[in-house]
Parts: structure tokens; C-alpha cells; sequence
């Protein structure tokens, strides 16, 4: 978990909106990494890449590691920027089935325009988690001798002992034996 | 004069307006020396409490000097008297008032058929708190009127500071009405949720009524430390599970006493029901966002007790109430009865079993108002309680 730093409103909250988006990309790159590792052929096939089958499982190991890594580190940090990298890479060879005359064309242009999108919230991810802090901020002040009690919290300790509480303020007296047991038999004062 | 008015949601601005006037015989006019403000005026600023028009004057923490006091008034009060006035505003004739139920005054709002539509029934009129409680101004201002004034008002010594005094208007009788809603004994846990100005009082209230352990659950560092400070056990609620901690500190009993000083604006950052919350929050199916009373209510022990003085306006949703009903819990609740128990302090005050002021960390000038109400809201700069000097 990462905390807000100093330049965001909440400033040292876990900041688990984003921890929400990384787990997401994280389930998003081992569902992809299966169907590439499952079925290589089916995808080679639709985008016009026959004979890549190898490449594109290998992709698919790749994706199903980076996603544990996200889901199983204590900081995805890293493994999102790992994210970003593979969509680089996912891209550069999208880009190389555009030349020549790969009739599925089309279906390579969807696919670009698919892991583009994906790579700008895994950016957006990775920025944001880059910017905060692996750590909670230290209290913003020393409060720690605002006691509040001018004779100290020994003399104040149980000093309001003498307070009756008003009779329409006390628990039920049915109740009293189950939450009291070491007090339980005592009279019903009365008001 | 010059006071902070509210325009619309987070538009709250230093204007000038007219200086209030006697308005009825039993009125009178401070001139105000400190005001503060409160997690309560939160809720307007963000707009999540209904009722608030343009041109309202905020304010209900306050007190001065009185200099002004009408013909029916007289007895009562003088020019000159000090005075802390209660957020609440009461006859202290009607039924309630008789009985000290004064944050249910039947006379004092004065748009009592509203919140009777609202409620089924009226509650007591307040100082700048929506027109739902009588739309009567308050005062984060030079001056205020004071309606009821014969019977709105703590008469306090010229011997202690205005700091030591003004919260005896809203927050110390609160975290203390808290604790008394608890009932405390001596053996009791009780865990307070929220570290803000209420609930640091109500950790005082309650080690002063003699609890054995006094746990308190927020996130902001500076918080925790002050209540710390105060005595109690924390929780830091980003950081580790609330239900566990409480059930190890309890011996897997739980706490007998819950105190809810947050109210209808928790956070609940990434669990299944805050997104719940804000779903219907935003298509208006609910209101408020009860995280911390779904929290209370399943780790309370049973036959337990638990104690609501944060503030909600409205409709809750998925409130377990086979939890509260089966392990036999008592609700609590309620707007301070504030006059009920000002006495009381007050000696506590005078005789040094606490000091209040421990909770300011800011002083600032009217003009400053509306700045200090968006540190306040968003908990920068170590905030947490603004003292406002007119
Ligand atoms: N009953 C009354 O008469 C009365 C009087 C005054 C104030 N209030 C109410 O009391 C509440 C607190 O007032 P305040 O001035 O202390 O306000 P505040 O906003 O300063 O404090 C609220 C605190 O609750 C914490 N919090 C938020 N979500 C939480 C969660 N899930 N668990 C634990 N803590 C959480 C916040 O971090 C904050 O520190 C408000 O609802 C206010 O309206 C009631
Ligand atoms: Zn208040
Ligand atoms: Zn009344």
C-alpha cells in the first residue's frame, strides 16, 4: 500500500483508489496472459501473423508473471512500470504486422488502438504510484503534550467519579450483569 | 459588521452585512470575542446537509460580551455580562426544556413545521445550521443575536480565557454527553471512532468518568498523537484492521461502549461498502455514509452500548440491525443537550480537571475564515480546531 504525499488533499491516507486500479491491471494482464498462452494460433490468425504463434505465448508468460507480480508484491510499483515496457514492446510488434499486405490489417488496427489505451491507465497508474510514498507521512505536528489535563492524567484519571449519571442517561439495568461481571448486584441508585 | 456567509457549496466568504438588531424582547446582542469552527459547519460547507440558502451567516461555537439585552430579557442578563452561548437555542419553559432535553426544545425553531416534516416532529432551533432548525444566523461574526437570550446563554468568570471557555458552546458537553450516553464504568472499554475535536473530548470525558481503557480509531498521524495524549489506545484505520485490533484489546469480546464522533461523512477508502455509499449517495438513494455505525454495530459487545453524537441528516442504508437487535445493543443518540451539563464542566474547568484549549492549533482573524474552513475540511497543516477572533 502507498500513502498520499504532501501535494494531494489527503494528504498520508493509503491511497487505495489507486491500489484498486493496479490490482485491476494486474487481473487484466493474467487473463490476457492465458488467452495468449491458450490460444496463440486463434490470435496469430485474426491479426495476420502466422508463424509468430511462439512470440505471442511468450508474450502471454509474460503478461501472467508481470500480472502475480502486481497481485503478489507488497509494492506493485515496479511490476506496473514492467506493464508499461510490455506495452511497449506489445505495440512494436502490433506495428511490425502493419507492413506489407497483411489482409487483417484492420484487426491489427483495433488491437494497437486497444493496447493504447491500456497503456495510457497503466502510465497514469504507474505515475501516481510513483509519486507517493511507500510509508505513512510522520505526524504533520507534535501534539503528543496536548493532554489536556492541567494536573496530568493520573489526577484526572476517574476525577469526574463523583458525575451521578442522570437516570434517563443509564444503560438498562437488565443489561448490566452481561457487559459488568465484576459489578453486577449493585442497587438501583435513585434519581 | 463582517461575517463569514455562506453562498454554495464550498463558497464560504468574509462579507459585509447588517448588524443584527433586537428582534424580540427576550433577544439580546453579544459582541462576539472568539467563535470556532466545527465539524458540524463540514457538512454545510460541503453541502451534504441540506436546508442552507445564499446569505447565510455560519457560526454556532461562540461567545462575548453582552451589549444589548431586550425588555424581557432583563432579569437575566445585563450589558457587559460574559457569556458562552449554546449551539443550541432554548426556551427553557416547554415540556423538554423542563425535562433537559433542550436539543428537542419545542419552541425554538422557529421552522418547526419543516424539520416536523423532515422528523415527525421539531427540534430546537440552532445558531447558522440550516434553515431546518430556524435559518437563524449565526456567529462566525462581530455580532450576534441571540434569541431566548433569558435562557440561551452560560454566564462564565472573567478568570479563565476566552480558550479555556468557548467550547464549553458545543464540543466538550458533546464528547462529554457522549461519554454519559455510555454510562462508564470502571471496567469498561470504550472505543471511540473519529480523533477530531468531538471525539478528543469524548476520550477526555471518558477517562475522566473513570473508563479502563479508552481506544481511540482515525488515520490522520497528528490526531492519533494528540490522542495519545489524551490517554487512549489508537487505531489507525488505514493501516490495520479496526475489528481485529478492538477484539485483541478486548480478549475477542469487544469494546462494551462504541462512540461514533464522526457522523455522516466517514471514510471508508476501498472497502465494498464505502463504493456502495457513494453510489447511492450520488444518485440521492441515501444520504449519509453510516461506514462506522455498520463497524460499531458488529464489534460492540453484547449487551452493549453505543453512543452517537456524530451527525446524520438523513436516510441510512444496510444498517445491520440483526446485529444491534440480537445482541441486544442500546442506541444512543442526539444533539447535545449542551445547557445540561455546562455547569457541571464548568467547575471541572475551574478546578483544573481539564483544560479544553488543548485542542486548538489554530487562531486566526474573521478574514481568515474562509481559508481555514478548506484546511480545516482537508486536515492540512496539523488542523484541528480553528479559533476565529472577530
Ligand atoms: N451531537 C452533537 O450535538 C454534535 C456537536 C458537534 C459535532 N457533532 C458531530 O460530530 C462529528 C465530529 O465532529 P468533529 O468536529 O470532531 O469533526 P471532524 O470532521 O474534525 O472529525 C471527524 C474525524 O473522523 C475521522 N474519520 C473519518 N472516517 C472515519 C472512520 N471510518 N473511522 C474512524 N474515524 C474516521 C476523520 O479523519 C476526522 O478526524 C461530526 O459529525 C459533527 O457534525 C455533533
Ligand atoms: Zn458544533
Ligand atoms: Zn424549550
Amino acid at each position: 500500500m502507498r500513502y498520499e504525499t504532501e501535494r494531494t488533499r489527503r494528504r498520508g491516507h493509503a491511497d487505495t483508489a489507486t491500489d484498486t486500479l493496479a490490482r485491476g491491471l494486474g487481473i487484466f494482464s493474467i487473463a490476457l496472459g492465458i488467452a495468449e498462452v491458450v490460444a496463440p494460433r486463434a490470435l496469430a490468425r485474426a491479426l495476420g501473423m502466422k508463424g509468430q504463434e511462439g512470440l505471442i505465448a511468450g508474450y502471454g508468460v509474460r503478461e501472467i508473471a508481470t500480472g502475480i507480480g502486481i497481485l503478489a508484491s507488497k509494492d506493485p510499483t515496479p511490476w506496473i512500470w514492467g506493464r508499461v515496457a510490455g506495452d511497449g514492446l506489445d505495440l512494436a510488434t502490433l506495428a511490425t504486422a502493419l507492413e506489407g499486405r497483411n489482409p487483417k490489417k484492420g484487426n491489427v488496427g483495433i488491437a494497437m488502438a486497444a493496447v493504447a489505451g491500456v497503456t495510457a491507465l497503466d502510465v497514469y497508474c504507474a505515475q501516481t504510484l510513483s509519486r507517493e510514498s511507500p510509508t505513512p507521512l510522520p505526524p504533520m505536528q507534535d501534539y503528543s503534550d496536548r493532554t489536556g489535563y492541567p494536573g496530568g492524567i493520573e489526577q484526572s484519571h476517574g476525577a469526574a467519579k463523583d458525575f451521578e449519571v442522570p437516570r434517563d442517561f443509564r444503560a438498562p439495568e437488565a443489561m448490566r450483569p452481561y457487559t459488568q461481571p465484576q459489578a453486577p448486584q449493585r442497587p438501583t441508585p435513585s434519581m | 459588521m463582517k461575517a463569514l456567509v455562506w453562498h454554495g457549496t464550498t463558497d464560504i466568504r468574509c462579507d459585509s452585512v447588517p448588524d443584527p438588531q433586537i428582534e424580540h424582547p427576550r433577544d439580546a446582542i453579544i459582541k462576539v470575542t472568539s467563535c470556532a469552527i466545527c465539524g458540524s459547519d463540514l457538512h454545510l460547507y460541503d453541502h451534504f446537509m441540506p436546508g442552507m440558502k445564499s446569505g447565510d451567516i455560519m457560526g454556532h461555537e461562540t461567545m462575548g460580551e453582552v451589549v444589548e439585552v431586550g425588555a424581557e430579557s432583563k432579569g437575566k442578563l445585563k450589558v457587559g455580562d460574559r457569556v458562552v452561548i449554546p449551539f443550541t437555542i432554548i426556551c427553557g419553559e416547554c415540556e423538554q426544556c423542563k425535562r433537559g432535553n433542550f436539543s428537542v426544545c419545542e419552541r425554538t425553531n422557529r421552522n418547526g413545521h419543516i424539520a416536523a416534516k423532515a422528523f415527525g416532529h421539531t427540534t430546537a432551533g440552532l445558531f447558522g445550521y440550516t434553515h431546518l432548525t430556524g435559518g437563524y444566523a449565526g456567529g462566525q461574526a462581530e455580532y450576534l443575536r441571540v434569541p431566548f437570550a433569558d435562557a440561551t446563554h452560560i454566564k462564565v468568570p472573567s478568570t479563565l480565557s476566552d480558550e479555556q471557555l468557548l467550547f464549553l458552546s458545543d464540543i466538550f458537553p458533546t464528547g462529554w454527553q457522549a461519554a454519559v450516553q455510555c454510562d462508564i464504568e470502571p471496567t469498561d472499554t470504550v472505543a471511540i471512532w473519529g480523533a477530531g475535536p468531538v471525539g478528543q473530548m469524548a476520550i477526555r470525558s471518558a477517562i475522566l468518568l473513570g473508563a479502563k481503557q479508552v481506544i481511540a480509531i482515525d488515520r490522520v498521524p497528528e490526531r492519533l498523537d494528540m490522542a495519545r495524549a489524551g490517554g487512549a489506545i489508537t487505531i489507525n484505520f488505514d493501516e490495520e484492521s479496526v475489528i481485529e485490533r478492538l477484539n485483541e484489546l478486548t480478549n475477542g469480546k469487544g469494546p462494551e461502549k462504541c462512540i461514533d464522533s464522526v457522523g455522516m461523512e466517514a471514510h471508508a477508502a476501498g472497502t465494498v461498502d464505502a463504493m456502495y455509499d457513494r453510489v447511492k449517495q450520488a444518485t440521492m438513494m441515501e444520504t449519509d455514509r453510516p461506514h462506522v455505525l455498520r463497524e460499531m454495530a458488529y464489534v460492540c459487545r453484547p449487551a452493549g452500548t453505543l453512543s452517537v453524537p456524530g451527525v446524520y441528516g438523513g436516510l441510512l442504508d444496510k444498517i445491520p440491525f440483526g446485529a444491534i437487535m440480537n445482541k441486544g445493543l442500546t442506541i444512543r443518540t442526539g444533539q447535545t443537550h449542551v445547557n445540561r451539563w455546562t455547569d457541571d464542566l464548568l467547575r471541572r474547568i475551574e478546578e483544573g480537571q481539564i483544560d479544553p484549549s488543548f485542542v486548538i492549533t489554530h487562531t486566526v482573524g474573521l478574514e481568515e475564515g474562509p481559508d481555514m474552513y478548506k484546511i480545516f475540511r482537508d486536515k492540512q497543516d496539523g488542523c484541528i480546531k480553528v479559533v476565529l477572533k472577530p
